[in-house]
């Protein structure tokens, strides 16, 4: 079967001839294992082996090497999308990942063997509760939206344990991530959508509205996903409390804030991070990530477990750090084994290079990189909410109908001048929306071209908008079908 | 940008569905479907299920977002267009004809819903 036509790169698949091999296995030097019949159920087994790619080792070698040059990454270009942090990720915290004493650890060494790993967790959780004001952490949940739903769940168990179950309402304003109402809704909470104002905050009224008996949690991310800094959170805090609910922080934009303002003493009760943003380990297509969640004291008890504990007074030296089981209360188990191990090595790596003060200036610079970012764009693409934006700002992309071009056919001539897209149509409340978050990882000058590339684009389209929207033509591939893609997907290699 | 159309055989809601009495059938609108771009899944509920008006009844998918779908009147869903499961760019490409989503039998007495014209005013207005 021929590849996409033009593709630069066939699948693997089509490079397979039968009988190719690529490593050639030792024989077997214990017993045999009972043939697959007798040890497994009739439903588990195939009638036919697997159609796996039959390659050489060169092969294989080139085309993974073909595909990494053609993969747009951090390493190589600038990396604006928004409310993803794409910044860069020292290679530092890489090295501390690939220590042997790390890298190798088996999962199920006996505690007096993984002391060091134990103590880099704890010491995380502990780094984690300093810059979050939260009390207790647990590092299991692999990701942004798992750390959501585990804190949702903390959410009922609270809730039941107190006798009142029957609160189901969790507000969201309608500028959340949409994994807030739908971590919300795995949990078995009800959701409701409010509005925001007109200075894209929180609508106090709609949230008074729904604060009655009902009310189970606010889901808020702050700075929310307009960039902007909920300016009213300490009266939102204060309704939702005095109704008795819980105040649900989202840590996906803690970038901004990092080391100058802490969740807990907005009056979040519990909040997940993402350590894969604010703490600078890689994205990779989608993981591994890690989303740990985070609560108030009285929480505590609800958190997954095991945790790594501490002893201060060890009757046995190399016995100091231990798993502590979950005790009755706890949620359970939302991971096997630690989490992500290698990702929180590189995360508390991160944390110990920057420092207090350093964090300091990671909120610092980023949200300086975005305010001049918004400055320097502000007269040919305007802001849906014109304020002093945080570490990344939405524009309103239907300027850009005045040239013609729609917000994807920027992001896409911004693909010919070497800057990934902006994430477009992102929140849903912005028509055409365009989010831009430079990071404090980019200097001055690559802001600036950002800017020039942006300016330069809307003055071509001015002249010519039929060649702009011919953009981009230097890539591997240019506007593929994204909605023919979506609505008849092809996953799997036919043969 | 072809002009938005709007028949006058049709009753509307303010989240952009449409009804028509003559035959029951319930679809969304041309502004609908060009707010939302490319659609590339419909959710709807099975032939027997019960509709309650301005309660959600599906959602419409579209490559930027998903929409809920909102009953235009109470009563019964008696068929469900079946060609949306696998062609669902039919509400871009026809929403009032081939795009149609379900055939419903209204309960006795349903109140009328938006006119062309005020719908037309309210779409105008936003």
């Amino acid at each position: 079967m021929p590849g996409p036509e033009g593709a630069a790169e066939p699948l693997i698949f089509e490079q397979s001839s039968p009988g190719r091999r690529g490593i050639e296995l030792p024989g077997a030097d214990v017993p045999d294992a009972a043939a697959p019949a007798d040890c497994l159920p009739a439903a588990a087994l195939r009638a036919a082996p697997p159609a796996l790619p039959e390659c050489s080792e060169l092969q294989v070698v080139r085309h993974f090497t073909r595909l990494a040059r053609l993969n747009f990454g951090i390493d190589t270009n600038p990396y604006p999308l928004g409310s993803c942090t794409m910044k860069y990720n020292p290679k530092v915290a890489d090295e501390a990942a690939a220590l042997p004493g790390f890298a190798g650890l088996h999962p199920h060494v006996p505690d007096a063997w993984a002391q060091g790993a134990l103590e880099l967790l704890w010491s995380l959780e502990q780094a984690l509760c300093a810059l979050t004001g939260m009390d207790a952490f647990s590092l299991q949940p692999a990701a942004g939206a798992h750390g959501e739903l585990a804190g949702m769940l903390i959410c009922g168990a609270y809730f039941r344990q107190r006798g009142d179950a029957e609160r189901r309402r969790v507000v969201v304003p309608d500028s959340a991530h949409g994994t807030n109402p739908a971590s919300a809704a795995m949990a078995g909470f009800d959701v409701l959508e409010i509005p925001g104002d007109a200075r894209g905050g929180i609508d106090l009224g709609a949230l008074r509205a729904a604060a009655d008996g009902r009310l189970a949690a606010l889901m808020l991310t702050n700075p929310n996903t307009l960039g902007l800094f909920e300016e009213q959170i300490l009266e939102a805090a204060r309704i939702v409390h005095a109704a008795g609910g819980l105040l649900y922080y989202d840590g996906a934009n803690l970038n901004a804030i990092v080391g100058r303002a802490r969740p807990a003493d907005m009056g979040f009760d519990i909040c997940h991070l993402n350590l894969h943003k604010t703490f600078s380990t890689p994205h990779g297509m989608g993981g591994p990530g890690a989303g740990p969640v985070g609560v108030r004291a009285g929480l505590a008890c609800f958190l997954p477990g095991p945790r790594p504990a501490r002893e201060d007074a060890p009757t046995e030296p190399r016995q100091r750090f231990r798993w502590a089981p979950g005790g009755p209360e706890s949620i359970g188990r939302v991971r096997a084994l630690y989490g992500n191990f290698g990702v929180l090595v590189r995360a508390y790596a991160y944390v110990l290079a920057y420092g207090g003060d350093g964090l300091r200036r990671v909120s610092g610079d980023a949200v300086l990189a975005a305010n001049y970012l918004l400055a320097l764009l502000r007269p040919v693409l305007p802001p849906a909410v014109d304020r002093r934006c945080m570490h990344e700002w939405v524009a309103d992309g239907r300027a850009l109908r005045d040239v013609g071009l729609r917000g994807v056919d920027l992001c896409k001539a911004l693909l010919d001048r070497g800057f990934h897209a902006p994430t477009m149509y992102f929140p849903l409340i912005v028509p055409e929306a365009l989010m831009f978050e430079p990071t404090e990882t980019e200097p001055r000058e690559v802001v600036e071209a950002l800017a020039a590339a942006v300016r330069e684009i809307v003055a071509a389209a001015a002249e010519d908008p039929d060649g702009v929207r011919r953009a981009p033509l230097g890539t591997p591939v240019g506007r593929p079908d994204e909605a023919g893609a979506a609505r008849h997907p092809v996953l799997r290699w036919p043969g | 940008m072809a002009a938005e159309r709007f028949p006058e055989d049709l009753e509307y809601t303010a989240e952009h569905e449409w009804f028509r009495r003559s035959d029951g059938r319930v679809g969304i609108t041309d502004h609908a479907q060009g707010a939302l771009g490319d659609v590339v899944y419909v959710e709807l509920p099975a032939a027997g299920s019960r509709l309650e008006a301005g309660v959600p009844f599906g959602s419409v998918e579209s490559v930027k977002s998903v929409s809920d779908l909102y009953a235009p009147v109470g009563g019964t869903v008696v068929e469900v267009n079946a060609a949306l499961a696998g062609s669902p760019e039919l509400v871009n490409q026809d929403p009032y004809g081939g795009g149609w989503m379900l055939r419903v039998q209204p309960d006795p007495g349903s109140a009328p819903l938006l006119s062309a014209t005020e719908y037309r005013r309210l779409v105008e207005a936003s």
